[in-house]
């Protein structure tokens, strides 16, 4: 009998019942590692593998990040098991990564038995306590007849409003526990438990806000007036996927467009009206922009440092208008003249009705485009690989579509200035919380989620190091991801400070110490090679791409010049149009 | 702008799930924010499951809104509400024990206590425990006054606030 066909109520388990909760979800896949207080989980979904798949990855992190970037290039709700104390404590980067970025994704971890709570028993940890700031929402279940309601509530609130993860503990003895349960269709989970009152009240953690129509008729008739307007395009557009509506808007409006890192692919990179990234490593037509319109729209963008620098003098002569799912994020770094709550994709659709003559802007146009929107990097000195030689060629031999997830550092900032990134979801990458180590998991979870498309992973050699353990989850999975490291032996941004403000003084960033990646990827059972220049580099990426059938991944290790340097750069807390490096 | 720099005592209500881990998650909120809490008082509302609070912070105006759609935000949450100081009856209950050695002692307190209709709760050979209900400026008052007698303990249940009716 298929229990999911079945209407009436069956007696469960609490580990049953959470599988079963999962598949009311449409969750087909989740990343984790076991471990004791979580075994009666894995017992049910050993019985369970034709329903549900289960990817073992080397570490906790790696799962937690695997099912972020799971969430980011499918859309969906990430799943990721670990058991307590230190399998819980090691998902707390990924969460707090996920936390930073909006990304829905839904942590299950096991705890000691009720009985042993609060009495330092093995492995025991307070991961509710722990993760409290860095969720979305977390529970500890303690109470079998609360789980189901419990794991439906934690799904739609990871999933709606501004996404987010949410943790759910679960105690070991309530996943042996039995009681009732019915299969309950996901539409019907807002008519179950304590999601009654959260929908009643349009609680936002599970509703996007009704947009005020007054707001956006305002909004109309200042974008009908503003002479030199500015749309910025934040990650907000991507976890709406309104990146069709906002296209429109920028094509009716004539307006240039500056992108956030978190808004990368939500706005085509190719596109004649864009300037490119806008912040501390922002584009010179994106900053000087952002200095002279007269309004700035900022759609999904919380103006972070990263963006506004120093905020008391970002955009001066601009009235800021801000359109945002979350009430907390107005206002709440720079002052707006103007601003509406509620979901993107709603608000420039109705936005867009209302606008009635398309714009003509070419004299602000003009004026932006005079300054450089590409960062000319310098010519290749003695041969040595350059970063946007490894960019160009990676971007001229992989397929258009190709999803690049990143670690954090200089190949992030280069990644996302050099890529024409043109859907959202295209671009994973820890803008937020900043993650070094992020990209290999996140890569993993991007492939498996997208198991047709080519997946590019762009890391350096301090972040590659943190968390190459996963390149073992990579060759079992049979995953043919293509890791490019950009090897410069040493921690390429804290170097570039160090350069530029705190006078060449290398303090522990020089990484002059193995291993040597190539080797160590064969050892994990992958391709891989070294690489001194372009061509090789060619033959290499080449090489990948049409073997990419065999499932077997690729590690190519670029070797560049030590001294090379992100640019343009404009100093923390500095003036936007400031530019400390052009 | 220049208004919402100034520091103004707030007093903002909040209601929530009666249920294990609710406490801690508001005031880390407070304290993750960088808020210091004056004074907190919570109890159980018409309905059991619902526990309210009345919670006053020093913020300039921009801060306080920030803080309350941040803690719209939490799950458990059923609302969240400035109360503006003139539609606020804002009380709260303070409990002292007072050296009381001799009769002048005790009939002094006893008419300071009168005059701010508080209450003797309890008398032994050389203390009096009294109590008495009312704004900070009530009770502060009430407790410099019986500080010369010498206070032995003090406690406070902190502020609690309800919205004055319409006329």
């Amino acid at each position: 009998m298929n229990m999911l066909n079945s209407k009436s109520k069956i007696k469960a388990n609490g580990s049953d019942i959470l599988l079963n909760c999962l598949l009311e979800q449409g969750v087909d896949t989740i990343f984790g590692y076991p471990g004791g207080a979580i075994l009666n989980v894995y017992d049910a979904l050993y019985k369970r593998q034709k329903e549900i798949r289960h990817i073992l990855t080397a570490h906790e992190q790696g799962a937690s990040h695997a099912a972020d970037g799971y969430a980011r290039s499918t859309g969906k709700v990430g799943v990721c098991f670990a058991t307590s104390g230190p399998g819980a404590t090691n998902l707390t980067t990924g969460v707090a990564t996920a936390y930073m970025d909006s990304s829905p994704v839904v942590f299950i971890t096991c705890n000691v038995n009720t009985d042993l709570i609060g009495r330092d028993s093995f492995q025991e940890v307070d991961i509710t306590g722990v993760t409290l700031p860095i969720t979305k929402c977390n529970y500890s279940v303690s109470d079998i007849t609360k789980l189901a309601d419990t794991i439906r509530e934690g799904f739609a609130v990871a999933r709606s409003g501004r996404p987010g993860p949410v943790l759910i503990d679960i105690q070991k003895n309530v996943t042996a526990a039995e009681t009732d349960y019915e299969f309950l269709p996901l539409d019907q989970h807002f008519s179950h438990g304590r999601l009654v009152r959260l929908q009643k009240t349009f609680h936002p953690s599970v509703s996007s806000p009704e947009p005020d129509l007054e707001a956006i008729d305002k909004l109309a008739d200042m974008l009908e007036k503003a002479e030199r307007p500015l749309l910025v395009c934040g990650g907000g557009v991507v976890r709406s996927r309104a990146e069709k509506e906002f296209r429109k808007l920028a094509e009716y409006l004539d307006s240039p467009v500056a992108i956030t890192v978190m808004g990368g692919g939500a706005y085509s990179g190719s596109d004649p009206l864009k300037t490119g990234m806008i912040g501390m490593h922002g584009s010179q037509a994106s900053n000087m922009a952002c200095d002279a319109c007269d309004l700035l729209l900022a759609v999904g963008c919380r103006f972070s440092d990263r963006v506004t620098l120093n905020p008391s003098t970002f955009a001066l002569k601009a009235k800021i208008v801000q359109i945002d799912i979350d009430a907390s994020e107005i206002d709440k770094n720079v002052k707006t003249a103007h601003h509406i709550i509620g979901d993107a994709k709603r608000i420039l659709t109705l936005l867009l009705d209302r606008l009635k003559t398309k714009k003509d802007h070419s004299d602000w146009k003009s004026y932006v485009f005079s300054f450089k929107v590409e960062t000319e990097y310098d010519d290749p000195q003695d041969g040595v690989l350059t970063p946007k030689q490894v960019l160009s060629t990676a971007a001229e031999i992989l397929p258009e579509d190709t999803i690049v997830t990143t670690d954090v550092g200089q190949h992030q900032m280069w990644a996302i200035q050099h890529f024409k990134f043109s859907y959202p979801g295209q671009l994973i990458t820890s803008g937020g919380f900043g993650t070094m180590g992020f990209g290999l998991g996140a890569a993993i979870g991007a492939q498996i989620g997208n198991p047709e498309k080519s997946v590019l992973h762009v890391t350096g050699d301090g972040s590659f190091r943190m968390n190459c353990n996963e390149l073992c989850t990579e060759q079992y999975y049979k995953l043919p991801i293509i890791t490019l490291v950009f090897n410069n032996s040493c921690l390429g941004m804290v170097r570039q400070w160090q350069h530029l403000i705190y006078h060449e003084r290398y303090s522990q960033t020089t990484l002059d110490r193995g291993p040597d990646f190539a080797a160590l990827a064969q050892a994990y059972g992958l391709n891989a090679c070294r690489i001194e220049d372009v061509d090789s580099l060619r033959k290499a990426l080449t090489e990948a791409v049409n073997s990419r059938s065999s499932g077997k991944g690729w590690v190519i290790d670029c070797h560049i010049d030590i001294d090379e340097m992100v640019r343009p750069m404009v100093g923390g807390n500095s003036h936007i149009a400031n530019f400390m490096l052009d | 702008m220049a208004d919402d720099k100034e520091l103004k005592r707030y007093t903002i209500i909040t209601a929530m799930d009666n249920v294990a881990g609710v406490l801690s998650q508001v005031t880390h909120l407070f304290s993750r924010k960088g808020f210091n809490i004056e004074t907190i008082a919570a109890g159980w509302t018409t309905d059991q499951k619902v526990t309210r609070f009345t919670i006053e912070i020093f913020s300039d105006e921009a801060k306080v809104n920030l803080l309350c759609n941040q803690l719209r935000k939490l799950v458990p949450i059923h609302y969240v509400e400035i109360l503006p100081p003139e539609k606020a009856i804002r009380r709260e209950l303070m409990l002292v024990r007072v050296h009381a050695a001799d009769k002048a002692a005790r009939n002094e307190i006893i008419q300071i206590a009168n005059i701010f209709r508080g209450s003797v709760i309890d008398i032994t050979k050389d203390s009096m425990t009294l109590s008495v209900i009312g704004d900070e400026q009530k009770t502060e008052a009430f407790e410099s006054l019986l500080k010369e007698f010498g206070i032995i303990e003090l406690a406070r249940t902190g502020i609690v606030a309800i919205e004055r009716g319409e006329l």
